[in-house]
């Protein structure tokens, strides 16, 4: 195994990391809640996918454009329904709120929608495997890498080049002086959640592909360690995210491939732990006072 | 212009305004004076929308304010300064003034407003693409107060512009406060700093633990015995 091999492989999967960790990191830039229900979107983005390719038997864009779509539906459903009126309560309130969103998608899809059984994700692209010398990369990895970037790309042209973004920026520096600039933020906030769960939804999809088997409870990890890389990269700090993400994703493949595969996910987490006594605010995020 | 009937406003337990009345007619500046906690901010944000008075009456140009959002505002013509200038240290101080201007969709009356805060504010134009958050003091409240002149408004309210400031900058913003009011901006100012605040105000309002004490012409109020015993620091 050589290692480039285990690069290609780590940014594969940090590609989609990032993708979640995006969501997270943007939600509490704004309205500061860590959104335990992104995990679940992201398998909601998995099961869109899904059916949209088993039943009405669409190819991968038209999956994946559906999956972004009705997952950024979702995702504003739950933020005006769930967390809107709670803006003005503590935090504490609004994060066990999330806590049950994501409680109710998932046994709501397991016991209701799809049953706990896991499912075989169809295979939207014939697997070729391509040899480049030592390193073997496939074309489902590519396309995943592709997208990914793609995404990331539209993401940071959206945030830092349009009005809409330059408001989303300024309701998460402060929401009461952006309001005072006539900025409607009942609307950021609706399309941050939209913005963030699409990505999550894009994410499902593309991991559907690599690993082919979703089931209900297929958030949970890799919510956890998008949400660990949105910590690590400085929460409410988009860059950071996905630098977050991209991290998470290879040391998780490089201690898999020259560690052990059973203690990965411990190294993992025992690297955020480090790099917080070290750095508390993220490795990208600078330390903020607390507002009075 | 703008009329406050009866205002009260609570948080939580603590009665913050007792019926505070007050009036600005059009082309004034008109000042709310008072120490610190004496409720001068809270009146603004009630007028703003940034809280939610318990009763009374706010009317502007005779629509009632009440139940409209904090972000309608900047629509009918009034701009706040908030206090500690708010500025968004995170963007370009050109960005914020494009946000100052955010609902505008008037091209080039937007174009001609950017020459006019960069006449009144020249150091502004040296510094458009720095981040607002690496300004120096003086030069946060210019921005901010340009920022709120970016949304052409009718009304400004100004809240507490001299905060942190040194004597001859706190002149220089005063002297632009006058400026922006002949121009034909109404003005409704909040500041701590009674002397000054009084010398180029209108009409004054005088603000005790949440209650109006006294009111008048600022010219009267300036020459008032209570009033310099208790705010212009002389015994």
């Amino acid at each position: 195994m050589s290692l480039i091999q285990q690069l290609i492989n780590g940014l594969a999967q940090g590609s989609v990391y990032a993708l979640i960790a995006v969501g997270y990191t943007m939600v509490y830039g704004i309205i500061r809640l860590i959104n335990f229900a992104h995990a679940d979107i992201y398998m909601m983005g998995a099961f869109i996918g899904y059916f949209a390719v088993t039943v009405f038997h669409v190819p991968f864009l038209p999956a994946l454009l559906l999956a972004m779509i009705g997952c950024a539906i979702l995702g504003m459903t739950i933020e005006k329904i769930a967390y809107k009126p709670l803006r003005k309560s503590p935090r504490i309130v609004l994060l066990i709120t999330a806590m049950a969103m994501s409680l109710i998608l998932e046994h709501g899809m397991a016991t209701v929608v799809v049953g706990p059984n896991p499912r075989p994700f169809p295979e939207l692209f014939k697997i070729n495997i391509i040899h480049l010398g030592p390193v073997q990369i496939n074309n489902v990895q590519i396309i995943n890498l592709s997208v990914a970037i793609i995404l990331v790309l539209i993401l940071q042209y959206i945030v830092y080049k349009t009005k809409t973004g330059k408001a989303m920026r300024a309701t998460s520096y402060d929401m009461e002086a952006a309001q005072l600039m006539g900025i409607n933020i009942n609307n950021i906030v609706s399309i941050t959640f939209a913005i963030g769960s699409s990505l999550a939804g894009a994410a499902g999809v593309l991991v559907g592909m690599m690993y082919p088997r979703i089931d209900p409870y297929m958030g949970m990890m890799p919510g956890l360690k998008a949400f660990i890389a949105a910590v690590l990269g400085g929460i409410g700090v988009l860059p950071g995210a996905m630098f977050g993400g991209i991290l998470i994703g290879l040391c998780e493949t490089f201690t898999k491939a020259y560690l052990s595969t059973k203690l990965s996910d411990a190294i993992v987490f025992s690297l955020l732990i480090i790099i917080l006594i070290f750095k508390p605010a993220g490795l990208l995020g600078k330390p903020t006072r607390e507002k009075v | 212009m703008l009329k406050v009937k009866g205002l009260n406003v609570f948080y939580g337990a603590i009665h913050a305004l007792h019926d505070i009345s007050i009036e600005v007619n059009e082309g004034e500046i008109v000042t709310l004076i008072g120490a610190n906690g004496a409720g001068k901010t809270s009146t603004l944000r009630a007028i703003s929308g940034l809280v939610a008075p318990k009763s009374g009456e706010i009317t502007y140009n005779g629509t009632s304010l009440s139940g409209v959002p904090a972000y309608n505002l900047v629509n009918m013509g009034i701009a706040h300064v908030p206090e500690g200038r708010r500025i968004f240290a995170n963007l370009t101080v050109m960005e914020n003034l494009e946000l100052g201007a955010f609902n505008r969709k008037d091209k080039d009356g937007i174009k001609r407003d950017f020459d006019m805060v960069f006449d009144k504010f020249p150091r502004l134009k040296e510094r458009t693409w720095q981040q607002a958050g690496t300004l120096s003091g003086g030069e946060q409240q210019m921005l901010a107060t340009a920022r709120a002149l970016m949304s052409r408004p009718k009304m400004i309210l100004m809240d507490e512009p001299s905060m942190g400031l040194a004597p001859l900058l706190v002149r220089e913003i005063f002297t632009i406060i006058q400026e922006i009011n002949k121009t034909g901006t109404t003005v409704l100012l909040v500041e701590q700093n009674a002397h000054m605040a009084l010398s180029i105000a209108h009409n004054a309002y005088v603000l005790e633990t949440g209650k109006i004490v006294l009111s008048g012409s600022a010219d009267d109020l300036l020459h008032d015995e209570a009033v310099r015993n208790a705010y212009l620091g002389e015994c």
